[in-house]
């Protein structure tokens, strides 16, 4: 599995990112710059955490513009891969290549903590390597993670299984729609997430849940 | 000739809008009462060629139209 990591002026969490997904056993990966439209023959795409374009106007507003993305929308509707990790999770809904929008928070604060997230749906290709009612630790730190969608849709999320992570009972940290910690859209092949995956890979940081994201994507990719 | 707008933007109504209950709590600790339904957004001015553009760029990047409502006010 050969992944990329896209990189936008402000992107912060990209090194992370990309020793998360060499960390998958028989993967390599490499940055992508948000300037090049070319994705270098990647197999999956990784659209990490930072403030994209200083956040300015909206978060993700921006990034979602630039010439790389254009190619990710191409790639994601092709079926391709593509993970968004808190900012890449903003950008995604921006671009719309996933439903609703990511609000600030409701207590107005910056959160930066552990949280427990509860596998909704596993055997997804996000969650390949996870079983159904799992509780993952992986942490948390942004000030607009409140996913929102009008009712309709999520009413259409609940009923086709496209929540893949909530948080768990009284977990929530930003006050999210049904306790919604991560979504994919309807074909399954793009997953959002606030919560940080490629800060829990490593033990002496206190938990290696996040691993199983990178790993799963390099299952299902077979 | 250009024209100089501005562009409001609004969060949603029915939307909860921290910052904006943030202002009204702060309101009364200042002595002011009697102030409700404070939302805050964003206000956009520019100058442009083509007004009639303005919608579509609205509804492409100065707002997100599922969380926000926009509204447009050119100068004479």
């Amino acid at each position: 599995m050969r992944f990329g990591v896209v990189r936008f002026p402000g992107s912060c969490d990209d090194v992370d990112a990309l020793l998360a997904c060499q960390r998958v056993p028989g993967a390599s990966a490499q940055l992508l710059w948000h300037g090049d439209a070319d994705l270098h023959g990647v197999e999956a795409v990784v659209i990490p955490g930072g403030f994209s374009y200083g956040d300015y106007l909206r978060v993700g507003a921006i990034a979602r513009f630039s010439p790389v993305m254009e190619s990710v929308i191409r790639f994601a509707e092709a079926g391709g891969l593509v993970l968004g990790i808190c900012n890449g999770f903003q950008v995604l809904c921006e671009a719309g290549l996933l439903p609703g929008a990511l609000l600030p928070n409701v207590n107005r604060r910056f959160i930066c903590r552990q949280v427990n997230v509860e596998v909704v749906r596993a055997r997804m290709p996000f969650s390949a390597d996870m079983a159904d009612g799992e509780v993952l630790s992986i942490p948390v730190k942004h000030t607009s993670g409140r996913y929102y969608a009008p009712a309709a849709v999520l009413e259409s999320l609940e009923a086709d299984g496209q929540i893949v992570l909530r948080y768990a009972h009284d977990a929530n940290p930003n006050g999210s729609s049904n306790d919604i910690a991560g979504v994919t859209n309807a074909a399954g092949n793009v997953f959002g997430l606030m919560p940080h995956p490629e800060h829990a890979v490593e033990p002496l940081s206190g938990s290696v849940d996040g691993l199983k994201i990178f790993t799963s994507m390099a299952h299902a990719h077979g | 000739m250009t024209t100089r707008a501005r562009v409001l933007v609004r969060p949603k109504a029915g939307i909860l809008d921290p910052q904006g209950v943030a202002v009204e709590r702060a309101l009364p600790a200042l002595g002011f009462e009697g102030v409700a339904n404070v939302h805050v957004g964003r206000l956009i001015e520019l100058d442009i060629d083509e007004p009639s553009q303005l919608p579509a760029i609205c509804e492409k990047l100065l707002a997100n139209p599922l969380i926000e409502d926009f509204e447009i006010v050119s100068e004479p």
